[in-house]
């Protein structure tokens, strides 16, 4: 037909072709442009698409890092990391999920409570998520459960870490305890916010909040492909996380366990302190509380226990309880007066029990009075008459300056616990600006004697009284153990210089003064003008525990080795009616919010003093029958783990 | 007539001699790596998929092999009956079909689930192609020459639309469109019918099920509803993009081994083929495409009869415009509508309705010299 159909044949013929020429340059344009998408897609933007891609397919975990851990001064271990037998659960992996909860019932015991939140919890949650059985299984739990475990397709027996705290409540108010991460842990730690994974527990108090950014460590990380639904198809890598950086304290847990036991059923604080390197070796406020509870979240009901018990396990007494020194500030005062040299040691006031001055009537703890009193005797009988005197001739602002130089109305662990409450010093100045009222010379007397507005915590005391022990030199608290300590002797030895750098400077006296006006006095430097001074204090120190009628001589130790000196003070929590003292009830008749709080500050040995302690009993009447006797055997205790302590200061340094 | 009574006594030698080789060639290089991609798809594994894409494959490629001995005249003679079959056919899918996927397009035939809808791809060419084999170009563009082939386009675009399968109807009518104009019908005639089907698109829309108008829309914007109706785009591209200049590797693409691409052994086997073998492997493969397309165009233009050049031509059209419209679907340069891939998608109805186009194509080749009066 072609061939013979002539024009129109040939028409026909020239119209397919020249159509389908048109045609193919169009597919060319298209084939090209198909092609140009294709390089645009795998070639030019190739980076955005295998980014995508990545995106896509995988997924990274975090897992909880593993906590640093805290260490005493023998390398005991008092926050450590536990084993943690956990169960879980991948709901997607179980075949029958009731069938195993209903086992698992059986096998752990679990209540229908628990039950019902674990299958709300599992609800909640993605199939392929792990759901958490049981967050802290005994040791019987988890074998029986591995026991069992051939019936119990889906559940996985995991060994964890959690936070353990060994010596439980010893350590609380140190330490502070862990828990789990809260928003608010997340908006002011952009540290927790970067490392936070479910399951991490940070610190909540205390040293473990203050060197969160320390102990927290680094993530382990696992990286893994996942398909279109999420399911995990394997793992990838495995990165390694740090295990956050240990922690060796200064404290002592033997001592620390002791303390704990002399503050059995009562509630107070003691202290103890190393009055040349400043390292606190013991430091407990009593009564305290289990930290491991909070390990996995406290329940409600122990939780309202804790805080609603009177004496306040919450507080930590040692650093945020204030109170009135009573008469354990008397040889503070006495440094002050002779400082000042506004008394004479040998002068001699008449104590009948109470005195009268412009109009109101003062008395002294004894009622029938102690008679002729010369400065030392009034700190060993602690005659408040004495004091009264000695108060009204220094004036409340000298005093201020002495107790300032001496560590009272400043933080002195400010650096580490930001619940540590200052105190007050009073002054005049200070009650113009902070009450708006002039002082009254009367306010002065009961200053004296620790009573009015002075209130410290009790380390403050015990910094007080190591500095007094060690000679009056500056030092500086800690309680974390410091790799470049220096040694007891070089210690004594820069003592020594910069007391005899003073006395050259004598001369400058005006220059000393300034100097010494500054809060920032320089460690190991002289807190005092003349050494004889604190040596006569530390000396009514001594009779006051060591000779009869000193207030705290039922408590003295005579064998040399152990031999102390301190002073008992026993502060008003209430001022006493005359009526309350013509009755003069015994302790255990007078309500016992309303009785006297017992204070006893010593040091020792005294031959050669080395530890400075502090007994607060609050509520608990005399410091002389109180807490003297709890620091006897304390400081016993303290003594005799001195040449250990010291071996181990050596093995310490070394490493 | 010499050449007739020569084309009528060729031997079998003769004839095993002209098959195209080359085209052959093509159509196993592309089968190959079809094979390649659904191993790839069944995780690496001969599976379900892969040993029942290559088994069809084996046995339409022979039976291709065989029809193409079939005389061209043959072929000729029985045009509309093959376009009455098939037309048959998609009516009892439509009343009696399989319904899947909303959709009731199949026909249970124990051995293969047949498509009638792809048959009809190549049916509608041949049918056409017979019908302006003796017609003047003059008489062809007279308003009663044009009904017939108006009805024979629309009675099957009908029946597949309200199966509802958007994306091989508008196939059907694409390459239906383009063989009238090959045949010389006047320009004008395709220029008002596009008026009038703009004019009334908004009708047509409405008969649309939401599916396909959310298809559409999201084709405009996929990145709206990423986990919706613009996953598979999105997925899409980034499989190919993340492919690069070499591709992840035989078996390690990602995105289809952890099952992010959708449909990847239908539709999107060349996404997934993509992003294992890169633009080199992409670029290949479409080479190979081209390089089929127009030993169809020379095979079309060598032959003696006007039926075998312009089913040839049609044919190589309608081959052209599936790879189109099923890559610059893949790419994201058109919406999704449901088009596979020849020979390289899963599926035994396109793979047997494209064997047979090629059969023709190889008999039009064998006897190019038949004239057909």
């Amino acid at each position: 037909m072609i061939s013979d159909s002539g024009e129109s044949g040939f028409k026909k013929l020239n119209t397919i072709n020249r159509r389908m020429f048109i045609l193919s340059a169009a597919k060319a344009v298209v084939f090209f442009g198909i092609v140009g998408r294709l390089f645009s897609l795998q070639i030019n933007e190739n980076k955005k698409y295998l980014t995508l891609s990545d995106k896509n397919r995988l997924r990274e975990s975090r897992l909880p890092p593993v906590r640093g851990e805290f260490i005493d001064f023998f390398g005991e271990t008092i926050a450590g990391n536990l084993r943690v037998y956990q169960l879980h659960v991948v709901p997607e992996q179980v075949e029958n999920f009731k069938y195993l909860m209903v086992r698992l019932k059986d096998i752990l015991n679990f209540d229908n409570k628990k039950l019902s939140k674990l299958i709300k919890k599992k609800n909640k949650q993605k199939p392929w998520e792990t759901l958490v059985i049981s967050e802290n299984l005994t040791w019987d739990e988890f074998s029986k459960i591995n026991f069992y475990l051939h019936e119990l397709s889906g559940a996985k027996p995991v060994i964890s870490v959690g936070r353990s705290y060994p010596y439980s409540e010893s350590y609380t108010h140190i330490l502070g305890y862990v828990s789990q991460v809260s928003t608010e842990d997340l908006i002011n730690n952009e540290v927790i916010k970067d490392r936070n994974v479910p399951g991490l527990r940070v610190g909540k108090s205390g040293l473990e909040k203050k060197f969160e950014n320390e102990l927290i460590g680094t993530n382990s990380i696992q990286r893994y492909e996942v398909n279109a639904y999420g399911k995990r198809i394997n793992q990838i890598d495995h990165v390694e996380g740090k295990k956050g950086k240990n922690i060796k304290l200064t404290i002592d847990t033997e001592v620390q366990n002791l303390t704990r036991e002399l503050l059995q059923n009562k509630a107070g604080s003691i202290s103890v302190m190393d009055i040349y390197t400043g390292e606190i070796i013991a430091m407990n406020s009593a009564p305290s509380f289990d930290p491991n509870l909070f390990l996995y979240g406290i329940d409600e009901k122990k939780w309202k226990q804790i805080k609603k018990d009177p004496l306040k396990p919450l507080i930590n007494k040692t650093l945020s309880g204030l109170y009135s020194p009573g008469s354990t500030i008397k040889p503070l005062v006495a440094l002050s007066a002779l400082e000042n040299d506004v008394i004479n040691p040998n002068m001699i006031v008449k104590c009948e029990g109470k005195i009268e001055m412009y109009g109101h009537t003062y008395h002294c703890w004894k009622k029938k009075g102690h008679g002729h009193m010369k400065l030392s005797n009034a700190i060993k009988q602690s005659c408040d008459t004495y004091f009264y005197e000695v108060a009204r001739l220094l004036g409340v602002d000298r005093l201020n300056l002495t107790a300032k130089k001496f560590g009272l109305g400043e933080k002195v662990l400010g650096n580490y616990y930001s619940n540590e409450k200052a105190g007050i010093v009073p002054s005049t100045k200070w009650k113009k600006e902070n009450i708006g009222q002039n002082w009254y010379l009367g306010e002065t007397f009961i200053t004296g004697i620790g009573q009015g507005y002075i209130q410290t915590n009790p380390l403050q005391l015990c910094l007080m009284t190591a500095q007094l022990a060690n000679g009056g030199f500056k030092i500086f608290p800690k309680i974390v153990f410091d790799k470049n300590q220096e040694t007891v002797e070089q210690i004594k030895y820069k003592m020594l210089k910069s007391a005899e750098a003073k006395k050259e400077d004598e001369s400058n006296f005006a220059k000393v003064k300034d100097e010494l006006l500054k809060s920032k006095i320089k460690q190991y430097s002289p807190l005092y003008n003349n050494s004889e001074n604190v040596k006569f204090v530390l000396d009514a120190m001594f009779r006051s525990t060591n000779e009869i009628y000193g207030t705290s001589y039922a408590s003295r130790i005579d064998n040399p080795k152990y031999q102390f000196a301190g002073k008992t003070g026993t502060s008003q929590v209430k001022k006493i009616t005359e009526k309350e003292r013509e009755l003069d009830l015994a302790i255990e008749k007078i309500p016992y919010k309303q009785r006297d709080h017992a204070w006893f500050i010593a040091f020792g040995p005294y031959k050669d003093p080395r530890y400075a302690v502090t007994v607060l009993v609050e509520h608990g009447g005399s410091g002389g029958k109180t807490a003297a006797p709890i620091a006897k055997k304390l400081i016993k205790y303290v003594i005799d783990r001195h040449d250990l302590r010291e071996e181990y200061r050596k093995i310490n340094l070394k490493s | 007539m010499r050449h007739a009574s020569y084309s009528n006594q060729l031997t079998f030698f003769q004839k095993l001699r002209s098959i195209d080789y080359l085209l052959l060639f093509c159509i196993i290089l592309i089968g190959i790596a079809s094979w390649f991609a659904m191993y790839s798809t069944d995780g690496g594994e001969i599976l379900y998929h892969t040993r029942s894409h290559v088994i069809r494959f084996s046995i339409f490629f022979v039976m291709m092999i065989i029809l193409s001995f079939v005389n061209i005249k043959i072929w000729y003679s029985s045009a509309y009956f093959f376009y009455f079959i098939t037309l048959l056919l998609l009516f009892w899918a439509s009343l009696y079909g399989i319904t899947a996927s909303g959709s009731k397009r199949w026909i249970n035939l124990y051995f293969l689930n047949l498509q009638p809808s792809e048959l009809m791809k190549i049916a509608i060419i041949v049918c056409f192609a017979k019908y302006y084999n003796r017609m003047q170009v003059v008489s062809a563009n007279k308003l009663k020459n044009l009904l017939f082939p108006l009805l024979i386009l629309i009675l099957p675009i009908f029946l597949v639309v309200s199966q509802p399968d958007l994306g091989t109807s508008i196939l059907i009518a694409l390459s239906g469109l383009i063989v009238l104009w090959l045949a010389g019908i006047n320009i004008k005639y395709f220029i008002y019918s596009t008026l009038v089907f703009i004019i009334s698109a908004p009708f047509i829309i409405s008969f649309l099920k939401p599916y396909q108008k959310l298809r559409i829309l999201t084709f405009f914007n996929p990145d709206k509803d990423p986990l919706g109706a613009g996953y598979q785009i999105i997925q899409s591209k980034i499989a190919v993009g993340s492919g690069g200049l070499y591709g992840k590797g035989f078996l390690k693409g990602t995105q289809g081994y952890l099952e992010f691409l959708p449909e990847k052994h239908t539709d999107f086997i060349f996404t997934l083929f993509s992003e294992e073998f890169g633009f080199i492997g992409s670029v290949v493969i479409l080479l190979i495409y081209a390089v089929i397309i127009i030993r169809i165009l020379r095979i079309g233009s060598l032959s003696r009869s006007y039926f075998g050049r312009l089913f040839c031509y049609g044919f190589a059209s309608a081959i052209f415009i599936y790879i189109f419209v099923n890559m610059s679907m893949v790419l994201g340069l058109l919406p999704i509508v449901g088009s596979p891939l020849p020979i390289m998608s899963y599926g035994g109805s396109s793979m047997l309705a494209t064997m047979i186009g090629f059969a023709i194509v190889m008999s039009t080749k064998i006897y190019h010299n038949q004239f057909i009066t």
